[in-house]
């Protein structure tokens, strides 16, 4: 795939992401201990840790799925801490999910299109006529979502299928097609290339590397496969057992040794070989 | 598959009807609708204002229940509120019908919001459970609001007249409910191809992300709730001025059994199936009370065990297609034309 | 004041006697859901159908009740098991909704097979339970009610004795809580399952033959299973304590509620209760909080 895109969609600008103290806890469980981490806009930044780790519920206390205990959320300097899930994706914010979680029962295109719920206006009268602005909004955002998110994917062939029938590698691009229809400054997403093979990771990492080129958005990711995590990141976080334990550039953390010694702890860690060979991966 | 239309034609690709066969098939049942009536049977006349009066409530239902996946065991109840808002308005004030068609609607759906107002703090069976209790609690209503529901004895319905036409009869009625049910069930299958509707499916398929992307998940399932109420006020309206009499005893909690029962076997969450299920549902008992007529001869008392039969049968209806063919009838349909798209060429 | 305190008394007792067939058969609905997570809707239909096959060995075939309640016991176990082996199974993987709604369809399936066998009559079962009414003093306790309530205590102690100590009840318990780590120490989790819609289903009738002999039966008396759903609602759908305290506590609701202010606000009452409940507290008194996942 070679992205040669005559009409880069609209931008806005990327987004600052400054995560403070963050702190969450389940039952005895402590799963995040006043980690801070901060995502300069337009940076590609990695969260990696191993299992268990904390990240995931990272990501859920910044999108506001989880009201933390202590600790700040601030985009672009405003504190978000206290807005709702839903009103996050106003004002910028997308994600996916680690175990895929797209509208099963629909097509890709209609997944995609959801992801513009937010910047729609039309209402319920307008919808049952599907009549002057309903019907204006909806041929707009058809030739928009075609233009700037199918055609950058490279998901016109499968625009009309159910995603219940899909692939797992071809799921995870749709919904990181939905979360960019979002038009977001800040993607985050858990896990892109869990269980994908080495052709898949290598195309999805390139469509990040381009989302973040040629649509300027900040980008935050989970990631166990280190390879990628090396190649395309600016920075990265590293959590163990809910506490940051380094941050910095991909070399500065390969070479950290709490981060070596987080990775070989739980005996034998299959992460190991993948630290190792971390370098491997040639992408982009 | 008719996929990957030129970019130039999304308006055809975004259309009511995405291809021309879809369009002959709508003509086809549009000049079907418009030639019935000269069938000139009384009973079939009868029959085709019920299965549409049906049609409209389970679409209402499949609204709420199919696209919006949220269980409602009150929706007979929803009809009720329509039935009784006609029979006192019309029956009080004389206002018009078509006027008291929209009110019926609308106390419905009112009502209907209402009783999505639990789904702030409850969802899935739960929400099911508290439908019950809202059906459970109007029928306590209608039954003793006895200065406006008329109590046990219930409202008489003054017949339905437009434009100094008395619509007394079935095949005069079809006039009436057939224009609102074409159009009713246009406007459903338009929700679902805008922003309103894909949110409902949304909500449907995957709660979270429903909110992830902005969705607010109270708003839409009222929304679902009282759209759905409105369509069974509508029927609920219709069913009055058909049966020309409203009692607490006319929808009890098995007709809401019946238009579930219609949604999953015609096909939950799309728009053609609840039309299947509605039709299917409503000619099953009148297609048993034609084989009991025929046994007659030789089981004097067939007709006796009608009922029963006919619980049995919706029962086992929507265990069957649950277990297996829970797309219902609408997705035999599909694969069905597809067959015969195909053929003879079917390999 | 007009309201005398013995009928209060008298009014109160009669409930909780109700109240006990309710716990009863909320106990049957909760080993269902603790098992299977299933919300089973047809419960009241089940206590039906344990009433009339009940009516039919000792009114139909003359049979002494010694010999009609164990057969009655015995034919419910099998439809029980059935139920659970061709509705349900092949549905538990998919989601609750479906379940629940096949529920919903045996209603109709149950109510249809007891008209067609015994017609929609309502019908008195045959009397065996001692006639004498029982006093405490002024208090008057009607004779049925009292032995009711003595049979349906007593089945609920076996029951719970039963749960806490054998091995089958064991088994259930660790279902319940975690279906693979059941699977994965050797416990039978399909057998579990059979076994809970059995023992269910026996449960249901029982509380249908008191049920039957306090009132009468009908094709329409599962609408008892209305009540008992806003018990197990408000008892929380997997607490066995919470279906006896409820099931009491509503029983004795819609006796002083039906006394003192008619029979027509009997349902109101519970229902308004359930819709509270199910809005302030949704995973009832004593359940589990996490069912509210649902
Ligand atoms: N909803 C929840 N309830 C209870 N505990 C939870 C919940 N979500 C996460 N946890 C616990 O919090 C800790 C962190 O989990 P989290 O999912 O954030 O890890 P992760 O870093 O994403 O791991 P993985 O790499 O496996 O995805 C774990 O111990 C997990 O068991
Ligand atoms: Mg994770």
């Amino acid at each position: 795939m070679s992205p040669s895109h005559s009409a880069a969609p609209v931008r806005p600008p990327a987004a600052r992401l400054d995560v403070e103290n963050l702190s969450l806890q389940f039952g005895g469980v402590k799963a995040l201990d006043g980690i801070d981490l901060h995502v300069e806009p337009g940076s590609i930044t990695a969260l990696i840790g191993p299992n268990g780790a904390g990240k995931t519920s990272a990501f859920n206390a910044i999108s506001g799925f989880y009201r933390p205990k202590t600790g700040t959320v601030k985009l672009d300097g405003v504190d978000i801490t206290q807005v709702p899930a839903r009103d996050r994706a106003k004002l910028g914010l997308a994600r996916t999910f680690q175990n895929i979680a797209l509208f099963r029962g629909m097509t890709v295109l209609d997944n995609i299109k959801l992801g513009r719920h937010a910047h729609l206006t039309s209402g319920v009268f307008g919808a049952f006529l599907y009549w002057g602005k309903t019907r204006r909004e909806e041929m707009e955002l058809r030739a928009e979502i075609e233009r700037d998110v199918i055609d950058f994917l490279e998901l016109d062939h499968i625009r009309n299928v159910p995603v219940a029938i899909l692939p797992y590698g071809l799921q995870k691009k749709v919904e990181l097609a939905r979360a960019l229809a979002m038009r977001p400054r800040i993607l985050m997403l858990d896990e892109p290339v869990a269980g994908m093979n080495r052709e898949e990771t290598e195309d999805m990492a390139r469509a990040i590397l381009d989302v973040r080129d040629e649509w300027g958005v900040t980008v935050l990711l989970v990631e166990h496969d280190m390879g990628m995590v090396m190649d395309i990141s600016d920075h990265v976080c590293v959590l163990n057992f809910g506490r940051r334990i380094a941050a910095g550039s991909p070399t500065e953390v390969r070479n950290n040794p709490d981060v070596i010694k987080a990775y070989l702890g739980g005996s034998g860690d299959p992460r190991k070989a993948a630290l190792d060979g971390a370098a491997m991966g040639e992408v982009a | 598959m008719r996929v990957g239309t030129a970019k130039e034609s999304y308006a055809a690709d975004e259309g009511l009807f995405k291809t021309d066969t879809q369009k002959v098939w709508f003509g086809l049942l549009l000049a079907g609708l418009v030639l019935f009536p000269l069938n000139g049977s009384n009973y079939w006349m009868f029959l085709a204002v019920l299965v549409m009066i049906n049609v409209i409530s389970t679409t209402g239902l499949n609204i709420l229940t199919g696209y919006t996946g949220q269980v409602s065991l009150g929706h007979a109840a929803f009809m009720a509120v329509g039935a009784y808002t006609v029979a006192f308005f019309d029956g009080r004030f004389d206002t018009p019908v078509l006027l008291n068609l929209v009110l019926a609607g609308a106390v419905a759906a009112g009502i209907g919001y209402l009783v999505g107002l639990p789904s702030l703090r409850i969802k899935g069976l739960y929400l099911a459970i508290a439908t019950l209790a809202a059906a459970v609690i109007l029928g306590f209503v209608f039954l003793n609001w006895t200065p406006v529901t008329g109590g046990l004895r219930g409202l008489n319905v003054p017949t339905a007249t437009i434009a100094g036409i008395e619509l007394a009869t079935p095949d005069r009625l079809y006039w009436l409910v057939m224009p609102i049910t074409v159009i009713m069930v246009l406007a459903a299958k338009n929700l679902f191809r805008s922003r309103v509707g894909r949110a409902f499916i949304a909500i449907r398929d995957r709660d979270i992300s429903a909110e992830i992307i902005g969705i607010s998940l109270l708003k839409y399932k009222l929304m679902s709730f009282a759209i759905s109420s409105f369509y069974a006020g509508v029927a609920g309206g219709l069913w009055a001025y058909l049966f020309r009499v409203v009692t607490p005893e006319s929808f009890p909690a098995l007709a809401s059994i019946f238009f579930l029962a219609a949604v999953i076997v015609g096909g939950a969450g799309t728009i053609v199936g609840g039309i299947f299920g509605a039709v299917f549902m409503t000619l099953i008992p009148e297609f048993l009370k034609l084989s009991a007529t025929a046994l007659v001869p030789w089981f004097p008392d067939a007709s006796i065990y009608l009922a029963p039969v006919r619980n049995i049968i919706f029962g086992l209806l929507i265990i069957g297609f649950l277990i297996f063919e829970p797309m219902g009838l609408a997705e035999m349909w599909r694969r069905t034309r597809r067959y015969f798209a195909l053929w003879p060429f079917r390999t | 004041m007009a309201v005398e305190f013995i009928d209060i008394v008298e009014t109160s007792l009669a409930g909780i006697g109700t109240g006990s067939l309710m716990a009863l058969t909320g106990v049957a609905f909760v080993i269902i859901y603790k098992a299977t997570k299933v919300i089973n809707l047809a419960i009241g239909e089940m206590l039906m159908i344990g009433a009339f096959v009940f009516y039919g060995f000792s009114a139909g075939l003359s049979l002494p009740i010694w010999a009609s309640v164990p057969l009655t016991l015995a034919v419910a176990a099998v439809i029980g098991g059935l139920i659970e082996r061709t509705m349900i199974r092949p549905l538990l993987k998919d989601n609750p909704v479906s379940v629940f709604m096949v529920t919903i369809g045996l209603t109709s399936v149950l109510i249809g097979v007891v008209e067609l066998v015994w017609s929609a009559e309502p019908r008195r079962l045959p009397e065996f339970l001692p006639s004498q009414p029982v006093l405490f003093g002024e208090v008057f306790i009607p004779s049925k009610t009292a032995y009711s309530f003595v049979i349906a205590a007593a089945a609920m102690a076996v029951l719970i004795t039963v749960f806490s100590f054998w091995r089958g009840g064991i088994a259930l318990r660790a279902t319940a809580t975690d279906r693979a780590a059941a699977s994965s120490v050797g416990i039978d989790v399909p057998g579990v399952f059979s076994f809970s819609w059995m023992l269910a289903a026996v449960v249901a009738a029982l509380a249908g033959i008191l049920v039957g002999s306090v009132g009468g039966i009908s094709s329409a008396m599962g609408l008892f299973g209305l009540s008992v759903f806003v018990v197990v609602i408000v008892g929380g759908l997997d607490s066995i304590l919470g279906a006896l305290i409820a099931g009491l506590f509503i029983g004795w609701l819609e006796a002083m509620v039906g006394r003192f202010m008619g029979g027509e606000f009997k349902l109101l009452a519970t229902f308004t209760i359930l819709l509270v409940v199910l809005v302030v507290r949704p995973y009832g008194l004593f359940g589990t909080h996490e069912i509210e996942r649902l």
